[in-house]
């Protein structure tokens, strides 16, 4: 495996090196989705963190967080912007009134687009907090795959540690699984030592039996994360698309021994429903999911909900967004 | 309670999630902790001690509870019969305006209902909020929809009066709604008696409806044990009896009530299967499977407590459900966090652990997680024992506890013939991603309630009852309402005597030409009577019109065995049974002449109005042969993504007591409707002029009808009807023979609780008998929920 970079982040368990093309096992499995309906429905009900309980979720969700900004009108003064908050995500006096202040509290990543790898390496400098870029003609990823490899390279030469890549839609729709396999394990070696996340752009995929198969496939072609979507489609990270693919991890799981890690993105905006995501994921796959190495949301705004609610936590008292720093 | 933010950060545990009691102890309080009984719209002192109400989580008590005597309980139904004419006599609209206030009511109470519903029955607070209350409230809303519609939807019935009603302490105040709703919006009055365990919700209930401003006496509630249930179910005055509760209750019930033209309603235990295909998904699978045995700690009737799973997964399903069971919180009811709160007592937390040590006996395999359970308390952990067999007595007994029995099988058909092996049949759970095993699953499983991938769905559109020894009636859905009514044209009837045969007057050679030997007609075929012996039939001159053989048990038996072999007559299609009734008719219309001849003969009746009971015998059996394919279900509509059908399927084995008089309508009638629906019938025709039937049997021998579908038994109704009664492989019994016979049937039907129809001891009136409602007592409902997304 290629290994240029040697930024990478420590991550405590084995990295998927992937396994053979199993088609049996990736059309195996059946998904009802009235059934993962009803399970995603009914867990919010099922679990609840209260008192310092919450706070405590809440600082973890902080550190799940790929603090992402991907827009056409991104700039090297926005980017220092998100940087900046990510060096300090929540207020020292929150952290001290929770009595947290010696806990290491920051985003598990910055996420920008290629062009803006090197500012975001340059403003986290010191921080520890890896740069991960999306690549692969983000968000359509239909561009010819020598491209797309050739950006991987070019991303991960730039500084970013983590690439999140997207797998062309097509492929799924119309069951050409070799293919896909084929160009996400091209994507993994692309990447060498940066981690490979692969969005699956499950909006697009029609049904979850879909989100399933393309799970399982890019867990076998080596991905290190499968994230579901891009933020771009109609439809971003639902709990039940979430259900489905955290299941899909623990069968790979079960089936190979290695822990893949899950990033739902798009549309999390509330600290409530990132409560609900931490709660998924232990329910689901237990406490070792609950962690910056196996799990991270993709969001930005996020961070100031989580905030407001931590200054309730710390003070009583509801707190008013413009008291947070701008994300 | 003391944990930092930062070990909580590291540990990611979770904490107490309190719900607050603050407002159910104020209501408590306001009480003193002590209740009396609502009666005539007020708190009335009981005659009775007063008993304990304990917390079940911690053993302590929350409420003494008044015990209601004899007396107390003739005053409450005296007040509930007193208060039935006004309240009949409201509008449609009036009514629903009341069952629309209470579901209001109730839904502005949820949180205090939900409370005191966990602190009294020990189940999760989210259950009792998310679960229990709020389809109380949908119940209600539901059947004030009811109550305004019954004039124009209901329109030829009438209610039944003052319905005395007996719940269960699993879902307190569910089972009060199911109760309460569709009574009231029939237009009866109630008195309903909550279990001795849980009578918390009630009593708030009960100031419910003062709010709501239900008229004095309409709604009364009396707490007691099962001496006060025992009175409630012999008051003379009561006109329907509706229970849930335990299989032995139940049939405690239709003993007691037997012969005294009560109405009763009987929702019973069950051993539901949970079935698991290989082509299921799987995880979902196990998801359901906690809702379904791991739901209010399994203290559910329609529970999924018995798993079939296919056997080429069963290691690695079970290794997944373990892994589920691992991450199930047992503890305090009142915390927002539990999965599985205590037990009712520590009677059933005794009972549970016995069975649970029975299993292991039995050889099953026992599984519990290492879950950490409170110190006080009645509390078990969920618990998987595999490798059960069905000879072991966890595989029949219920066990009403977190205890979940599982066994393999290899095929779907293997799968039916397991899930079928019980003597209950109330709900199942069948679970494949393929569609066309999935409901040729719900077709065959016996049960009430089929859930296709996923489980205890409830609704107030949707029936809920079972088959078999889970009882009989449904509740929900129009089959709800209709178990609360009763037709108009059924009221009034003269009471029923009972015919004698004519003396022997003279003595002449039975024929002019050969001689003939009526015989029983059993498995198609024309059969002796066992016992070789034979009873005379008489003209009303007191001439021998000739003599058929005297049935005995084992006539019975060998009837009921060839019916029992006609078992596809049951999945035949509606239009073949059709055409073999039309055909019936065309062959007995070719024999027009004789029957009445015969007829006027043995009824002494006049020529014309012999030949009328021919014609109208005609008539019934093209009326019946056309609803056939009529008798439609229904699709409900839960307010879920889902198809709920409602089918119409028939009882099975139908043992028929045709009556004395119109031997031929009253016999063809009854069978006609009968086998319409698909039953397979044992007749014991008119006893005074069974030669009708022998006849009879010669036009079925020539109408294609499929051996044992139709048996013919000729002897003495009480006789024979006792063997029928008695008898566990008959499903249901019609007895509209020989007057006095009722009592002792209804006694002998509760060996396996067979649903039992009858004249009531009162005259039938053909012309008035409406072919729907005879339809209906021909079949049960069967509901099947599939829930559908791409």
């Amino acid at each position: 495996m290629n290994s240029k970079s040697n930024k990478v982040v420590s991550i405590g368990h084995a990295r998927n090196p992937g396994m053979p093309l199993d088609l049996d096992e990736v059309l195996r499995y059946r998904i009802n989705r009235s059934a993962v309906e009803s399970r995603a429905a009914s867990l919010a009900g099922r679990r609840s963190v209260k008192k310092q309980w919450q706070a405590a979720w809440l600082l973890k969700a902080v550190t799940c967080i790929d603090l992402t900004t991907l827009a056409g009108d991104d700039t090297d003064g926005r980017v220092r912007r998100l940087c900046a908050k990510a060096r300090q995500p929540v207020r020292p006096e929150i952290l001290q009134q929770l009595g947290v202040q010696r806990l290491e509290v920051k985003p598990g990543a910055v996420c920008v687009y290629h062009n803006f790898i090197k500012t975001a390496v340059k403003a986290l400098a010191g921080t520890g907090i890896p740069v991960a870029a999306v690549s692969t003609g983000f968000p359509a990823g239909l561009s010819p795959l020598s491209t797309r490899l050739a950006e991987i390279k070019a991303s991960v030469k730039a500084g970013a540690e983590e690439i999140d890549i997207v797998i062309e839609r097509n492929l799924v729709l119309t069951e050409n699984w070799t293919e896909l396999y084929r160009q996400i394990s091209k994507a993994r070696v692309a990447c060498g030592a940066a981690h490979l996340k692969v969005i699956l752009g499950t909006g697009e995929l029609g049904t979850l039996n879909n989100v399933a198969r393309a799970s399982m496939l890019a867990m076998m072609a080596g991905a290190d994360f499968i994230k579901t979507s891009t933020g771009k489609e109609s439809v971003n990270a639902t709990l039940p698309v979430s259900l489905t693919m955290i299941r899909m991890i623990r069968n790979y799981y079960e089936l190979t021994g290695f822990k893949i890690g899950y990033k739902p993105a798009g549309g999390i905006a509330e600290a409530k429903t990132a409560i609900q995501y931490l709660l998924l994921m232990k329910e689901e796959l237990g406490n070792a999911w609950v962690q910056p190495e196996l799990f991270r949301f993709g969001a930005s705004s996020l961070l100031t909900d989580i905030e407001r609610q931590l200054e309730h936590c710390a003070s009583g008292r509801y707190a008013a967004y413009a008291h947070q720093p701008l994300v | 309670m003391n944990k930092s933010v930062t070990e909580i950060f590291r540990s990611l545990d979770y904490g107490p999630a309190p719900e607050s009691p603050e407002q159910a102890a104020l209501w408590l309080e306001t009480h003193k902790h002590k209740f009396q009984l609502f009666i005539n719209g007020k708190w009335v002192k009981a005659n009775g001690k007063y008993f304990a109400s304990q917390n079940p989580a911690s053993n302590k008590r929350i409420a003494r509870i008044s015990q209601a005597t004899k007396a107390d309980v003739n005053k409450a139904v005296s007040a509930a019969h007193k208060a039935g004419p006004a309240w009949r006599k409201l509008s449609c609209h009036q009514r629903a305006r009341y069952l629309y206030a209470l579901a209001r009511l109730v839904q502005k109470h949820t949180r205090t209902l939900a409370v005191l519903e966990s602190m009294d029955n020990g189940k999760p607070i989210r259950e009792s909020r998310d679960i229990d209350i709020p389809l109380v409230a949908r119940h209600f809303y539901y059947h004030a929809g009811w109550a305004q519609l019954r004039d124009s939807e209901l329109a030829q019935y009438q209610p039944h009066g003052v319905v005395g009603q007996i719940i269960p302490w699993n879902f307190p105040m569910l089972m009060l709604a199911w109760k309460i709703a569709p009574a009231l919006a029939a237009g009866n009055t109630v008195v309903l008696k909550p279990a001795e365990q849980t009578s918390l919700t009630a009593l708030y209930f009960a100031e419910l409806c003062i709010k709501a401003g239900i008229p004095a006496g309409v709604v009364n509630i009396i707490t007691g044990a099962g001496e006060t249930g025992k009175a409630l179910v012999a008051h003379p005055q009561v006109d329907k009896i509706a229970f849930t509760g335990s299989t032995e209750v139940g049939k405690y019930i239709r003993a007691e009530t037997a012969g005294s033209g009560k109405e009763i309603t009987l929702e019973l235990g069950g051993k539901s299967p949970f079935i698991v295909f290989a082509d299921a998904d799987l995880d979902s699978a196990v998801e359901g499977i906690v809702n379904a045995i791991w739901f209010n700690q399994g203290e559910v009737c329609c529970a999924g407590s018995r798993l079939l799973v296919e056997e080429s997964i069963a290691t690695a399903f079970y290794a997944k459900l373990r892994k589920r069971m691992s991450k199930l919180r047992v503890g305090d009811p009142l915390d927002k966090a539990i999965d599985i709160g205590a037990l009712i007592d520590a009677t059933q937390q005794a009972r549970v652990s016995y069975l649970i040590a029975a299993g292991i006996e039995d050889g099953g395999k026992m599984w519990q997680p290492k879950t950490r359970l409170p110190k006080t308390g009645c509390f078990l952990p969920p618990t998987l024992i595999t490798g059960v067999e069905p000879a072991s007595r966890l595989a029949q007994e219920e066990i009403f506890g977190p205890v979940l029995v599982a066994m393999t099988f290899r095929t779907p058909s293997e799968a039916v013939v397991l899930a079928n092996n019980t003597r209950y049949g109330l709900a199942a759970s069948i679970w494949s991603e393929n569609i066309n095993v999935a409901l040729d699953m719900a077709a065959q499983v016996k049960a009430g309630i089929i859930w296709i991938n996923s489980t205890n769905q409830f609704d107030a559109a949707c029936g809920f009852g079972g088959y078999r020894e889970s009882g009989y009636g449904r509740e929900g859905g129009r089959e709800g309402m209709l178990a609360y009514l009763t037709p108009k044209a059924e009221q009034r009837r003269p009471a029923l005597k009972a015919l004698v045969a004519t003396k022997l007057v003279s003595l002449k050679p039975l024929t002019d030409s050969l001689d003939r030997t009526p015989k029983n007609y059993v498995g198609g075929k024309q059969a002796r009577a066992d016992g070789n012996a034979c009873m005379p039939v008489i003209t009303p001159a007191g001439t021998l019109a000739g003599e058929v053989g005297l049935g005995n048990r084992k006539d019975i038996r060998n009837a009921v065995q060839a019916a029992v072999k006609a078992v596809g007559w049951g999945s035949s299609t509606a239009h073949l049974r059709a055409q073999i009734i039309y055909f019936i008719a065309e062959n007995l219309a070719i024999r027009k002449t004789e029957f009445s001849e015969r007829i006027q003969l043995l009824t002494g009746n006049s020529k014309a109005k012999a030949r009328q009971e021919v014609e109208q015998s005609i008539e019934s059996l093209f009326t019946y042969a056309g609803f056939a394919d009529k008798f439609d279900g229904a699709v409900h509509t839960p307010p879920v993504r889902d198809i709920a059908i409602a089918m119409n399927e028939p009882l099975g084995i139908l043992g028929i007591i045709a009556p004395q008089t119109s031997p031929l309508l009253g016999l063809v009638t009854l069978m006609a409707a009968a086998i319409a629906m698909g039953n397979r019938v044992v007749i014991i025709p008119s006893d005074i002029h069974p030669l009708v039937a022998t006849d009879f049997y010669q036009v079925l021998e020539t109408s294609d009808v499929p051996a044992g579908v139709v048996n013919i038994i000729t002897g003495q109704h009480f006789e024979l009807a006792q063997t029928l009664a008695e008898h566990e492989e008959v499903n249901a019994l019609w007895y509209l023979g020989k007057a006095g016979g009722v009592k002792a049937i209804e006694q002998a039907s509760i060996s396996n609780l067979k649903q039992v129809w009858s004249h009531g001891e009162r005259e039938t009136k053909w012309a008035q008998l409406s072919p729907r409602r005879v339809l209906e007592k021909a079949t049960q409902v069967k509901n099947i929920w599939v829930p559908y997304g791409a």
